[in-house]
């Protein structure tokens, strides 16, 4: 029975990972071939990093994760506040309405944001499609993430540590800066992490958003594979896979931080 | 009563919620360097008070006055008062110090005072040596003691106080009232004290405000409560009361049980209906034949000092303390003198309060002063 489910995991994983794991190893191939191992290189490396049209697309891509990570973390955070602070029916459906875009297809997402980007920029000029456009949809999908993870570090919070800042002199935003922030810290970087992973790993609402002007890696590799595959694609997924793999552990290593301590303090 | 000079006067104070009414025209003075006790059942809006005057909640109508000031305009970080919240609220990210230091950094102030005020305020609140520990590591009591300090480093002209006691033990929580009681003489400052306990609140204070269902039922000292209650309520909320309906047939003059008792009481009208108060320890038992009334002991309670005992008049049980054991069903006469007896007019509270029929041990050892010994408020009470 143990062997059983071990090889079962085994498969499922191979499935998973193999893939991924031959694209990693043939990023370093010596050679153009996608089949036949030529020995180790990083050539494909060299002229990733000389291609303008992949630097570019990265820097549209670094940017705008940092961006829209830090727009959507404090309109989120904000956001969490204010859903927090309404009666519980309203808040029911407000946290609804949040959680929506996250189980919404990404492609009913991305094709709602680039109508309405084309809607207003034939109607006023404004926002034509390019990288506001995509800034403001990364921006969009972030929210929500951060919303979820500030949510629930508002609920351990105990109220009175807000009056306590208040009573003893505080203006409301200094107490919430000295007392309140300081509490919600862990949840908020958490949703900072999750809203960079998201923003760094977007594909399709990326697709429908981004434009001619402004294109992001995984827009732009899916238009290089249009035309040919190269390895460069090979090592440009595995920068990707790397990026978001590290991040995906960091948030991890942070919710399991921040968790013992909670316990602590609930018990 | 000291008659200095007044620091914080409510007006009229109504606030709602939900519809319902929460306070209704409350009418509050409080004098500088006074020692206030806000006392009152689970609910009957003794938070609700402390947070108007702390500026946490605005009244429906009414005015707060400070120094004779309108406070209304006054957001709560510019009042000169400060408040010790029920469950502390002390900041878990800082230690000690900078828990203390709080108020002042917020202020501004000078480095070199605050490191002193901070040493100073540990020393006061009996904490020298915990500048640096965390507030997790610390136990309850001394979490209080840090919230004191914190408190009174912003030098509060008026220091509001939660139920700052409620979630000590007993032996703890009667060492922090004297403790308490020593800071609030020394510096000289005004406490407006929040407790559902009435013997906390009749050892500390030097004016009681007995409130109920959103209402000042009476304000006095300590003794005028005990001595004087004004209803049936704070005659049952404050120790225990035996309380009979009366007619006050003229000036020092009342009958109960068919009995005309002659005593110290004025200003009724002839033959008015009034409520009587014999607390149990002002009975003196007597031989049957020689007592006013004769009555059936029917349970026996030994509680240290006294027993309690329970004694059937005419269907009407009344709680007596004596040192002397009487056994159940042994028949005991009852001596009542004047000063024995007090007179309050009928109030909505009338006939809510004062008969030990249903009375049984059970409720008492829940150690819970709110518990009415009557069956229609023992629903009530919920926590
Ligand atoms: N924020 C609020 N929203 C709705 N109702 C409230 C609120 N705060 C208090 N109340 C109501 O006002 C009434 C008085 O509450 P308050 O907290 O002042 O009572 P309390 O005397 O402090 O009681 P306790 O001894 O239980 O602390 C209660 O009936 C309570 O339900
Ligand atoms: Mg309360």
């Amino acid at each position: 029975m143990k062997t059983l489910s071990r090889v079962y995991n085994g498969i499922i994983f191979a499935f998973l990972y193999a893939p991924i794991l031959v694209l990693i190893i043939f990023s370093f191939n010596d050679s153009k071939s996608r089949v036949v191992w030529n020995g180790f290189s990083l050539r494909w490396y060299e002229a990733l990093f000389q291609n303008d049209e992949i630097l570019s697309a990265l820097w549209v891509t670094l940017s705008i994760a940092i961006v829209a990570t830090i727009v959507s973390t404090i309109i989120g955070t904000a956001a969490a506040i204010g859903i927090r602070s309404v009666n519980s029916k309203l808040r029911r459906v407000l946290l609804a309405f949040n959680n929506l875009p996250m189980v919404n297809p990404e492609i009913v997402t991305g094709i709602a944001l680039m109508l309405l980007f084309v809607f207003i920029y034939r109607t006023t000029g404004l926002l034509q499609p390019g990288y506001f456009t995509l800034l403001l949809s990364h921006i969009t999908f972030c929210i929500p993430y951060v919303v979820l993870q500030v949510m629930p570090k508002l609920r351990q919070l105990d109220p009175h540590l807000y009056e306590a800042a208040v009573d003893l002199g505080c203006r409301p935003f200094t107490a919430f800066i000295r007392a309140v922030l300081p509490q919600i810290m862990p949840g908020i970087i958490t949703g900072a992490l999750m809203a960079f992973t998201m923003s760094l790993d977007d594909f399709v609402i990326s697709l429908f958003t981004s434009g001619e002007s402004a294109q992001n890696l995984s827009v732009t590799i899916y238009a290089m594979v249009k035309r040919r595959v190269t390895p460069e694609i090979n090592t440009l997924s595995t920068l990707m896979f790397g990026a978001v793999l590290i991040m995906l552990i960091l948030v991890n290593v942070m919710q399991i931080r921040s968790a013992p301590k909670d316990k602590r303090r609930s018990s | 009563m000291q008659t200095t000079k007044e620091i914080i006067k409510l007006k009229d104070i109504t606030v709602s919620s939900d519809g319902e009414q929460v306070l209704s025209g409350l009418d509050l003075n409080i004098s500088d360097g006074e020692f206030v006790t806000l006392l009152g059942p689970s609910g009957c809006g003794k938070t609700t008070t402390l947070r108007i005057i702390g500026g946490f909640v605005t009244p429906d109508s009414g005015s707060v006055f400070f120094d004779g000031k309108d406070m209304a305009k006054l957001p709560p970080y510019k009042r000169p008062v400060n408040t010790i919240f029920q469950r502390y609220a002390l900041f878990p990210h800082l230690n000690v110090q900078d828990n203390v230091a709080f108020g002042m950094r917020v202020q501004g102030k000078k480095k070199t005072e605050i490191r002193e005020t901070v040493d100073r305020m540990l020393k006061l609140v009996n904490l020298v040596g915990f500048n640096e520990r965390r507030i997790d590591t610390l136990s309850g009591g001394q979490q209080q003691r840090v919230a004191i300090a914190r408190a009174l480093a912003n030098n509060p002209r008026v220091l509001l106080l939660d139920e700052p006691l409620a979630a000590l033990d007993l032996k703890l929580r009667k060492d922090m009232q004297a403790e308490l009681k020593n800071i609030q003489k020394s510096l000289g400052i005004t406490f407006i004290y929040v407790t559902h306990d009435q013997e906390e609140a009749l050892s500390m204070s030097d004016t009681v405000v007995v409130m109920d269902a959103g209402r000042i039922q009476q304000i006095g000292t300590p003794q005028d409560i005990y001595n004087e209650p004004k209803n049936a309520f704070v005659a049952d909320f404050i120790g225990e009361s035996n309380i009979l309906d009366g007619i006050m047939h003229e000036d020092y003059l009342v009958e109960f049980f068919g009995r005309k008792f002659p005593c110290l009481d004025t200003g009724f009208d002839k033959d008015e209906p009034v409520d009587v108060v014999i607390r149990p320890e002002d009975i003196d038992i007597v031989p049957a034949n020689q007592g006013h009334l004769t009555g059936t002991v029917t349970a026996v309670t030994f509680k240290g000092v006294h027993f309690e005992t329970i004694v059937d008049f005419k269907g009407f049980k009344w709680m007596i303390q004596t040192t002397d054991y009487y056994p159940v069903d042994s028949i005991i006469g009852i001596v009542l003198n004047p000063e024995d007896i007090h007179i309050m007019k009928k109030s909505e509270y009338s006939d809510m309060f004062g008969d030990y029929s249903s009375y049984s041990d059970e409720f008492d050892e829940l150690g819970n002063p709110e518990v009415d010994l009557t069956e229609d408020t023992a629903a009530e009470v919920e926590e």
